[in-house]
């Protein structure tokens, strides 16, 4: 195995850099503060009338150093005007996690929604805690915390009343941002309680006491997007569309195979070019993620600045680059697939018997990379002045940017300013911010500001690619037609030699692994230069395929109802691992895909050419079970009818936020399966555009019935989970439906279309 | 010196390459964020604009093509201060994830409603398919276009 001498930094380290480091723990919080309306102009740019009230955690308050000082509103804000600001923390992608989190708070509060405001807070560690857009994990990470700086607010208000009235805190209740003591019908605003709430000291935290589920009024209910106004009438709201006075505009053009360096260029053409300011040969450093060697070209329009990119010619030295090849490594996979596996993964029992003797079934699996390709290509608005750099990005790790900027340009992260704005579109893409560190060494080197933008060539062929990968596998089912064995030979990716990255392993937990009692996993790895990366739902996205394809051949081959077969496999109602959100509670699964039958219709007569297809996967602390109703010509032509959806993942936070993200899963799920490859030879990815890349559009797009299980489990994220069951449902679908199996991704590789 | 007509307003400036495509005169010259970049090619429609009425794709559009010409984009798909029923429709069914997309739909919808008010699902087929959305809000989209439609129809009445 070898390394790619040009990496210095591990790309498995810095992918779980990525999305490790979660605190779920709830913070102690600070006493509130009270500011006047000049001061809170001051510090937060935005106008109110009167006073404010702002909580902040608690280590923010005690903490010396400026950052804590310059912004200590950190969730509420209270004006007289009646007025609330909530500050949404995490970076919104297309989750809609910027509406999601302040209901949480505005539901403890109790506050009237049509009153709120919400805006974007600054990247602060010191605040906020972690702030990051990954894992589908921002709810979970959130809920506690949230809804205690809601009921917090809302009982100093409360006590502020019943002070007032002098009566006892219990006789009053709250609604839409008024006290109301039950007696006698008096009445306070929190816009008249802000004040001298602000004055009171923080209660007890045994003293606050939360809602239960069954008395939400705002949570579970459907609300339109807090930005969604904006966005409909063209309002500037992401990365790309930020302006500052006398800012240029850069492009940046970087070997397509990654590692390689710049040898020549006819870099004095450029320069001569209309609008040109400045060409810059950047040497980059030797890391992965950012800045690469590259060609800048800076000019006073993004026009001007990509007329001069589509001139450039530069040479590069690929002595270094990567020289992956997907046709190489597919013919290699083929190969080794029936060889043993050079690494045990996890043994149980003894699969060769029941392989040898029981009713055996083998597959051979395998799907392609895939690019992220989101609709905002990678930007940066960055302005270094000095001693200090603002920066304006779409990015799903705003403070690991914030601390890299840092530390590239040898700063004080106290110095380095990063703006949320809202992303068009993430996936994953966004964990990681190389284009974020081309922006600030770029305005760094030119002492201006300046607006970095890839061109969609850029954004395809400078991407962390999803990780293709093949499993050998083979099962059997014994004469009760039950699954005896279960053996996998995983032939996947290194980076370095060592391991597979992160999103490119096979775990021994994932279902239905514990329930095997004959059961061997084993994994072979090829080496692969070019950095991979995480992509929705990372793993998950393909192993839901490969096993719940496997689950009902198996199934198949036991003449059993896949139904019947995928209950059986999960057994009893128990949760492997009690407490554990990360792992499958198989109670819950069942209720799922109970649900998920029921909703589809599982067993009814279907027209010739049409089939039914069930998938369940846990992913993201959710359990998700799918349904997909498809029909299939006699030339391949596949009709995805209707997709039902049921999840449980928990109380629901926005109804219509959620099933957007069950929709949005579902379209992905079935876009990125039919007909999204990237492939890679020389190093280099074939696909440079949409015309390769074909996103599905609207005319193919299902029915989508979303539905959610009513449980009281802590609440979990849905950016993710309702993805990985798609493709599954739909290739058992097509299997009810023509008899045929699908083992490829993306299935136009076995000559299906739309 | 320049003159566009964008949203009823002409505006006079100076541009340096006339082959420059539209988008980026909207966005950088004339502040005009709203059409999106997405491919630069065609593909995906984020910078759909309309030109005399009909959609057009800003991205591969000279701007020399444009002018003595109506242009209208999203800033201007309202007219004083009320939405157009689609951003109404939109906001109304939470037609948005990451919202990067829909300026262009908005502006490809509208041409379909402009010459067919009541669109069946083949008309919205037609109208939509060169507009890429990779949230994949595109069941919203459509029945968010009927119930536009529909509040045009009982407005008329």
């Amino acid at each position: 195995m070898r390394k790619n001498p040009y990496w210095s930094d591990s790309i498995d380290r810095m992918q779980s850099a990525a999305i490790d480091g979660e605190d779920f723990a709830l913070p102690e919080f600070s006493e509130p503060r009270i500011y006047s309306r000049r001061t809170f102009m001051k510090l937060t740019g935005l106008a109110a009338s009167g006073l404010v009230l702002g909580f902040a955690r608690t280590d923010a308050a005690n903490s010396a150093t400026s950052e804590a000082n310059s912004f200590p509103l950190a969730y509420i804000q209270i004006s007289r005007d009646g007025k609330i600001i909530l500050y949404a923390k995490d970076p919104e992608i297309g989750q809609g996690i910027k509406t999601a989190l302040p209901m949480i708070i505005a539901e403890e509060l109790d506050a009237d929604w049509q009153s709120v405001e919400v805006v974007e807070a600054p990247t602060n560690k010191t605040l906020y805690g972690r702030q990051s857009a990954g894992g589908s994990r921002s709810v979970r990470r959130n809920w506690n915390e949230l809804r205690h700086v809601g009921a917090l607010a809302r009982t100093m208000l409360t006590q502020v009343a019943a002070n007032n009235w002098q009566v006892n805190i219990n006789e009053c209740t709250t609604h839409k941002s008024v006290v109301t003591h039950s007696l006698s019908g008096r009445q306070f605003t929190y816009a008249e309680l802000a004040e001298d709430a602000a004055k009171l000291s923080i209660p007890e935290k045994s003293s606050i006491k939360l809602k239960s589920t069954s008395q939400y009024q705002l949570l579970g209910s459907r609300k339109s997007g807090v930005d969604n106004l904006q966005l409909v009438t063209g309002k500037p709201m992401f990365g790309i569309d930020q302006k500052i006075p006398g800012m240029l505009y850069a492009v940046y053009e970087k070997c397509p195979a990654r590692g390689g360096r710049v040898k020549s260029a006819n870099l004095e053409d450029i320069r001569t070019m209309p609008g040109v300011t400045d060409v810059i040969v950047m040497p980059g450093r030797d890391n992965p993620f950012g800045p690469l060697p590259g060609v800048v070209i800076v000019a006073k329009s993004t026009w001007q600045a990509l007329a001069a990119k589509r001139k450039l010619s530069v040479q590069w030295d690929e002595t270094d680059a990567a020289k992956d090849s997907w046709s190489s490594a597919v013919a290699q996979a083929q190969k080794l697939a029936h060889t043993p596996g050079k690494q045990t993964i996890a043994e149980q029992g003894n699969v060769d018997k029941p392989l040898s003797e029981d009713t055996r079934v083998d597959a051979f699996y395998h799907y392609a990379f895939v690019a992220h390709a989101q609709m905002e290509p990678e930007n940066c608005t960055a302005w270094f002045k000095g001693d200090s750099i603002e920066l304006w990005v779409p990015t799903q790790t705003p403070q690991w940017g914030r601390e890299t900027v840092a530390e590239l340009l040898s700063l004080d992260t106290a110095k380095v300013f990063v703006n949320q704005v809202r992303a068009g579109g993430a996936f994953g893409r966004r964990l990681f911010n190389d284009y974020m560190l081309e922006a600030a060494a770029i305005s760094k080197r030119i002492a201006a500001p300046v607006q970095l933008v890839w061109t969609r060539e850029d954004s395809m062929n400078q991407d962390y690619c999803r990780l293709g990968g093949f499993h050998q596998l083979s099962g059997s089912v014994d004469k009760e037609g039950k699954l005896s064995a279960w053996q996998n030979h995983f032939i996947t990716f290194t980076h370095d030699g060592k391991k597979p990255p992160r999103a490119g392993g096979l775990k021994e937990n994932e279902f239905p692994h514990p329930m095997i009692n004959n059961l061997k996993l084993t994994q072979t790895m090829l080496p692969w230069d070019t950095p991979s990366g995480l992509w929705r739902a990372p793993s998950s996205n393909v192993l839901a395929f490969v096993i719940q394809s496997f689950i009902h051949e198996l199934a198949v081959a036991a003449k059993r109802d896949h139904l019947d077969f995928l209950l059986e496999l999960l057994g009893r109602p128990r949760w492997l691992e009690p407490g554990n959100p990360e792992i499958l509670h198989t109670g819950r699964a069942i209720k799922v895909i109970k649900e998920v039958t029921e909703k589809a219709g599982w067993g009814k007569p279907l027209p010739k050419g049409h089939g039914l297809g069930l998938a369940f996967h846990f992913s993201h602390a959710g359990h998700v079970a799918e349904v997909a109703h498809v029909s299939v010509t006699e030339d391949k032509v596949l009709t995805v009818h209707r997709v039902t959806v049921v999840a449980d993942v928990g109380p629901v936070i926005n109804l219509s936020g959620a099933e957007n993200q069950c929709e949005g899963s579902v379209v992905d799920g079935l876009s990125t399966m039919l007909g999204l490859e990237a492939t890679f030879e020389a190093g280099r990815i074939a696909q440079t555009n949409f015309h390769q890349y074909p996103i599905l559009r609207l005319p193919h797009t299902p029915e989508i019935d979303v539905h959610f299980i009513d449980s009281d489990y802590p609440p979990s994220g849905l950016g993710e989970p309702a993805l990985p069951p798609l493709a599954p449902a739909v290739g058992n679908a097509i299997f009810a439906a023509t008899g045929e199996r699908v083992r490829t991704l993306p299935i136009s590789k076995e000559g299906f279309r739309v | 010196m320049l003159k566009l007509e964008v949203n009823e307003r002409i505006y006079n400036f100076d541009l340096e390459d006339t082959h420059s495509p539209l988008l980026w005169v909207l966005r950088d010259q004339l502040g005009l964020v709203g059409t999106k970049f997405g491919c630069g090619m065609g593909q995906c429609g984020a910078c759909t604009v309309h030109l005399n009425g009909a959609p057009v794709r800003s991205c591969s559009l000279p701007t020399s093509a444009a002018v003595g010409q109506a242009i209208t984009t999203i800033e201007g798909l309202s007219r004083e201060g009320q939405l157009h029923p689609l951003q109404q429709a939109w906001v109304e069914l939470d037609v948005p994830q990451c919202g990067y997309c829909q300026a262009g739909q908005l502006m490809s919808a509208a041409f379909l409603l402009s010459n067919t008010p009541s669109p069946t699902d083949e008309d919205i087929d037609n109208a939509m398919v060169g507009n890429l959305c990779r949230c994949g809000t595109y069941k919203r989209i459509r029945k968010a276009i009927h119930q536009a439609a529909d509040t045009i129809s009982k407005e008329g009445q």
